[in-house]
């Protein structure tokens, strides 16, 4: 049946929505035998979700499936789950390792397709008590091995490896699955040191030559001009260019990958501040938080503006924040108002007025078995004694439901929380009203310094709009000082005066909101590591 | 006509089923059964008000060791199965009121006020513990259990104590295994107050002493170190994010359940009448933690209410069971349907996947 | 440079094994102060190895397959006594009693084995409470059965067997024909220790199979849901029932370990002979040095000579030195709790450890390159 002139995969008109909000729309893919594809794009712009797609993953059954079609070899195909991916021939090496820790490199290289060997007690119980053929298993991790390029140690627990040599793992992994045609490589050199870099772009040659092809996710974007054959960008789940490699260079990818098409409304009322007071000064910050590690970083807030810190995922721009308000472990130091703020301890942040809307609303920002009110007034009654009633002397500070109370109803009012009443539970709002939630908690502790991270992930394109307004009033109104992290540089652009960019842990320049978004798509790929 | 009452019939099903479910199932059958019990009883011979006082007495007895559970499972320690760790302090200040002369009712106020420092200096050291092994909580605190228990049967042979009425007689030294309240403080809250209708007595005292410390519970969970030490439990991510201590408020939550544990024991010894030592307190962290589980508590959030509940239905059972049972079918079955009934309601609790968060 | 090394790999090893290191001191200051003989030491250690050491073994499985210390082994235990019970009735003596007792304990063990299996499934993450309080539990069905079920419902004639209020269990079933019968056959004296040959061969068997298992494709796929649940089955591997097999395993295992105890023992306390079981087995597993991640069949052979020379001989070696026969007692009690404590706060203090490096290193690099920046 399979057609010999058809090419390896074929994606027709894929779309996709999740409940509602289109991520994916109109996606057509072509990719040859053996061929290099190289695919980049911000994040958010659908990348992963078309690979998830591709590879049958639960997630996409389970959210509603996609609309269009898959073709292999000419053949179309609907993969229910990754193993149906895998039997057709699809590999996958994903961004989180998928390695036993304590096995040795042959034994996850052939984890659950070991060779076997019969025996008595196998024919009486059932093949899963064959035993393992030893022999065979490092016959076939070394031809795997082989056929990558790269050597790795195949008797080393995975657990003593250098990270780089763990992501080879993986891919000779799937090197090892005979029926492999299509390898799809989710930004596989983020871990790697540049010699591994350079050795796995060099493994990709030869795997293409050997007619593999290979899906190529990075956004180092030089790797993907030295080796891939095309490349294609996608921008707000749509294809915004489809191109030979060779016939583009690295300033007009990054152009793709930020610029719209049409030009949404940038802040009409950008401030220039940079004769005013300094707010905040950090000096040789570094963050562990993992994946958004922070290097050395020197920053200037000024008082009463609105910064915007943008930047690609895991480039480090969530870190700032997590490690001056002491949710991660951060070095160096920041300055506020001329004081030194210790760092590492959240209490002494907040009591010097700064305040924090953390990006995971879930697992930091929200009491979600506990009711609006609580959510609400926590931070304000513990760290300023609000919301009290005092007894025998100031020896017993009582919560003061009635006042908790107003407070919740007045920032329901004034943000237009979604809920039943303030006794509610924060876990039966939805995305955005949950959101509106935490910045009530936030403005509830009247901080003269805001830092917002990532304040529109996840909710719908009305409660953004509504949560933005809420920012830009707070900081006009109250004159706070407001730190903006997002992913979405557009929704930077409209509300900050200046936008700093993060690349590689460190902040890659600064520059006013109203620049073109070609410049700040430069700066975010100028130190990805 | 027959459409209302179709509507009616169907929103009484949605009705019983909705309180099932906020009610839980196995708490439906428990207090079923029990409701069965003491409907039972007087057909079988049993005097109903005997019964009631019995139940009654054993809430009495039982009530603020349940009550011990409250703080752990609202800081997210889960559930305390370390109690025993708090009955000795408990032990440890009721033997040494006895030895230090004390008698009658001073002999009460010295035990607690002798085991608070105990209580308080264990309790710490156990809080410090667990929170080196947080995610671990349950199993430790088994052990912990356990090893103090066990350690503590060497101490009470080896402690000097000298005191008549609780060292054997024949040696001269090591603590007995029981030791008689009579002339200490055998009673002294049951007492107080104490109600006689026919066949109904009601312990007031020992009634009011534990709707005191309830009362000072409810009113700790609703101040300001209370309301941060339920925000630990329910998210110590947002705690720490809200400028709490987490490991702090988590220690304070053991100390006060350890604290409690042993007020607890000397007031069950109040009115039980006797101090038992050695391998007695091994499991008694058991039937707390089911019988607040019962109440309707989970691994993650407790309440007074659930404490009052909890206690009732449990004891309720542990009493009226033999009886009752007994004259039905012969058999004493007490035994089983309490292990089956305590044991089954904890590993109900374990398995829920929703709080599946410790 | 090198003698630091040294150094720290002495330290590293004292720390890595510092329990069994703790109990032969114990044992070396306790059994000169004992008294007991050489040969009677020898002896008791002797009969206690083929007494125990199969039990232990069951927990090896479990272990491997990440599901912590199987406090539901006495599962197992309660599936031998229900069988030896049966046999005991039906006057099925000697090695035929004992054969027979095993095969029955088989269904059993299955039934109860595949059931906790399932909770523990559905309690991830807290398997060993979980297993504890099954145990429990499942006591209470035992006594349910054992007491009330045995006699109007479970046919039960020997008036030996049966309670004189004409159902249930004697709290003492007496296994007399049946005592000793396996390690009495092939038992050899070496210089007045006998050595129960039979049941060593049948340790040693079990032995063999657990290494060979460990090489069948059953205790990869074991092992590999042990250390990451969620990575193996990306791989296709099926967790859930990987994790009930382990303990179906781990309690048949438990149950054949079980009747070769009691035959050693010569009688069943029916109430009480599971109920320390687990907590004596568990024990000797830990003080052999292993972990709650990490066991071998080496410390499940130390463990038992350790734990049970202590055994043998803190009472008398107690009663010698404070003139108090019960401490003694008492102390072995507490020993076998605090080593099983001890063993649960360093796996999970190890677990956070492991943890809190990772951040380290991330650390240490950064410092460094800073460093490098700053030049």
């Amino acid at each position: 049946m399979s057609n010999e002139n058809a090419p390896l995969l074929e994606m027709r008109n894929i779309k996709k929505d999740f409940f509602g909000n289109v991520v994916l729309s109109d996606i057509n893919l072509t990719l040859q035998k053996g061929e290099v594809l190289g695919l980049c794009g911000e994040n958010g712009a659908g990348k992963s979700t078309l690979m998830k797609i591709l590879f049958g993953m639960d997630v996409i059954r389970e959210t509603g499936g996609y609309e269009g079609d898959i073709l292999i070899n000419g053949e179309k195909v609907s993969f229910e789950t990754p193993f149906d991916a895998l039997k057709a021939g699809i590999g996958m090496v994903h961004q989180e390792f998928s390695l036993i820790p304590g096995f040795t490199a042959t034994e996850n290289i052939l984890l659950n397709r070991e060779p076997k060997k019969k025996n008595v007690i196998s024919e009486i119980f059932g093949e899963r008590l064959d035993t393992l053929d030893y022999n065979e298993m490092t016959g076939r991790a070394e031809a795997a091995i082989e056929k990558m390029g790269f050597s790795i140690d195949k008797d080393m627990v995975i657990s003593n490896m250098p990270v780089g040599h763990k992501q080879f793992t993986e891919i000779a992994r799937e090197l090892s699955k005979e029926q492999l045609k299509l390898l799809i490589l989710d930004e596989p050199t983020a871990v790697l040191t540049e010699r591994e870099a350079e050795a796995l772009l060099e493994s990709i040659r030869s795997m293409s030559a050997k007619g593999i092809a290979v899906i190529f996710i990075t956004h180092r974007l030089h790797e993907i001009l030295s080796v891939c054959d095309k490349v294609v960008v996608m921008r707000d789940g749509f294809v915004v260019s489809d191109v030979p490699a060779a016939k583009t260079t690295v300033s007009e990818i990054s152009k793709w990958m930020v610029g719209r098409s049409v030009s949404s409304g940038t802040s009409r009322d950008i401030r220039d501040m940079s004769d005013g007071r300094t707010a905040m000064s950090i000096r040789k910050l570094w963050v562990d938080m993992p994946g958004e590690t922070v290097r050395n970083v020197d920053l200037d807030v000024k008082e009463g503006e609105i910064l915007g810190i943008g930047g690609l995922a895991g480039q480090g721009k969530l870190g700032i924040p997590n490690g001056i308000m002491g949710l991660y472990e951060a070095g160096g130091t920041v300055e506020f108002e001329g004081k030194n703020i210790p760092l590492n301890s959240p209490r002494k942040c907040l009591d010097a007025s700064i305040a924090f809307v953390s990006e995971d609303r879930r697992g930091v920002g929200l009491l979600l078995d506990e009711s609006l009110e609580w959510n609400v007034a926590f931070p304000a009654m513990q760290v300023q004694n609000k919301y009290l009633k005092k007894y025998l002397g100031g020896l017993i500070s009582w919560r003061d439901e009635k006042a908790i109370r107003e407070v919740t109803e007045k920032y329901i009012d004034e943000l237009a929380i979604k809920c039943t009443g303030s006794k509610q539970k924060a876990k039966e709002l939805s995305g955005g009203n949950q959101q509106k939630v935490c910045l009530a908690k936030a403005f509830a502790l009247e901080p003269k310094f805001l830092f917002v991270s990532e304040p529109t992930r996840g909710i719908d394109v009305g409660a953004k709009a509504l949560v933005l307004e809420a920012l830009k009033r707070f900081n006009r109104e109250s004159g706070v000082t407001v730190v903006m992290i997002s992913s979405e540089l557009e929704e930077l652009r409209q509300i900050c005066d200046r936008i700093a960019i993060v690349s590689g842990g460190k902040i890659a320049g600064i520059l006013p909101a109203d620049r073109p978004s070609e410049d700040f798509g430069m700066l975010m790929v100028s130190m990805v590591k | 006509m027959n459409e209302t009452l179709d509507k009616s019939n169907l929103n009484f099903r949605e009705r019983v089923s909705e309180f099932v479910a906020g009610f839980g199932l196995p708490r439906l059958i428990i207090a079923a059964f029990l409701l069965l019990l003491f409907i039972a009883a007087p057909f079988v011979g049993a005097d109903f008000w005997t019964q009631i006082s019995n139940t009654i007495n054993r809430f009495s007895w039982n009530a603020v060791m349940v009550l011990a559970m409250v703080p752990m499972i609202h800081s997210g320690c889960g559930l305390n199965f370390g109690l025993p760790l708090g009955i000795i302090s408990g032990l440890l200040g009721a033997t040494l009121s006895i030895e230090l002369g004390f008698t009658g009712p001073m002999s009460f106020v010295m035990a607690i006020v002798i085991a608070t420092p105990f209580a308080v200096i264990l309790g710490a050291g156990y809080g410090w513990l667990l929170n080196k092994i947080k995610g671990g909580e349950m199993m430790i605190a088994t052990y912990v259990g356990f090893s103090s228990v066990s350690f503590m049967c060497m101490m009470w042979l080896l402690l000097p104590y000298k005191s008549p009425t609780m060292v054997w007689g024949l040696a001269g030294k090591g603590l007995r295994t029981t030791i008689s309240l009579e002339g200490f403080y055998d009673k002294v809250l049951a007492k107080i107050l104490q109600i006689h209708i026919g066949n109904l007595s009601i312990p007031t005292g020992t009634l009011l002493f534990f709707a005191l410390l309830a009362f000072g519970m409810w009113a700790f969970l609703h101040s300001k170190t209370g309301t941060a030490m339920t925000a630990v439990g329910s998210n110590p991510t947002f705690a720490r994010a809200a400028g709490v201590n987490v490991d702090k408020m988590r220690l304070l939550s053991v100390i006060l359940s350890t604290w409690l544990a042993a007020i607890g024991i000397l007031v069950y010894e109040q009115g039980f009448g006797f101090v038992q030592l050695y391998m007695a307190p091994f499991y008694m962290a058991l039937p707390a933690v089911s019988a607040i589980l019962i109440g309707g508590a989970t691994v993650n959030k407790a309440t007074i209410p659930n404490v009052i509940i909890g206690t009732f239905l449990f004891q309720g059972i542990v009493t009226m069971t033999p009886t009752v049972m007994n004259s039905m079918i012969h058999m004493d079955m007490s035994e089983v349907i309490r292990v089956v009934v305590s044991q089954g309601m904890i590993l109900y609790a374990l398995t829920r996947k929703t709080e599946a968060t410790k | 440079m090198k003698n630091n090394g040294n150094g720290k790999k002495v330290l590293n090893f004292l720390g890595n094994n510092s329990v069994p290191i703790l109990f032969i001191l114990i044992c070396i200051v306790c059994i000169p102060v004992s008294g007991f003989s050489p040969s009677y030491l020898i002896n008791e250690i002797v009969t206690r190895m083929g007494r125990n050491i199969f039990l232990i073994l069951c927990l090896l499985i479990p272990i491997m397959a990440g599901m912590g210390l199987n406090f539901g082994m006495t599962l197992g235990a309660m599936a031998a006594e229900l069988a030896l019970i049966l046999v005991s009735d039906w006057q099925i003596w000697g090695i035929p009693g004992v054969v027979l007792a095993m095969i029955l304990s088989i269904p059993f063990s299955i039934l109860l084995g595949a059931l906790c299996g399932k909770i523990l499934n559905m309690a991830k993450g807290r398997e060993m409470i979980t297993s504890y309080i099954i145990s429990f539990f499942m006591n209470g069905v035992y006594q349910l059965i054992v007491l009330y079920m045995m006699g109007p419902i479970i046919p039960i004639k020997h008036t030996t067997v049966k309670l004189p209020r004409g159902y249930g269990i004697r709290n003492s079933v007496d296994l007399f024909h049946m005592r000793q019968c396996l390690d009495n056959l092939m038992a050899v004296r070496i210089g007045g220790v006998k050595v129960p040959v039979l049941t060593f061969l049948l340790i040693g068997l079990l032995c063999l199979f657990i290494i060979w298992f460990r090489k069948t494709k059953l205790g990869q796929d074991m092992r590999a849901v042990g250390q990451d649940m969620d990575v193996a089955r990306d791989a296709g591997i099926n967790v859930e029932r990987t994790r009930i097999i382990s303990i179906v395993m781990s309690t048949v295992l438990a149950g054949f370990g079980m009747v070769i105890y009691l035959q050693n023992m010569g009688n069943i306390a029916t109430y009480s002979s599971h109920s320390q079981i687990g907590m004596f087995c568990i024990a000797a597993l830990l003080v052999g040095g292993a972990s709650v991640d990490k066991a071998s069949i080496g410390n499940v052979f130390l463990g038992v000579i350790l734990f049970h020379t202590m055994f043998i001989v803190a009472p008398k070696a107690g009663a010698i030195i404070t003139g108090d026969s019960m401490i003694g007692e008492y102390f072995r009690v507490f020993v076998s709790y605090a080593v099983i404590t001890i063993a649960l706060i360093m796996y999970e203090t190890k677990k956070r450890k492991a943890r809190s490096r990772a951040g380290q290193q991330l650390q240490l690099a950064q410092q460094e390159e800073e460093a490098a920046a700053n030049e």
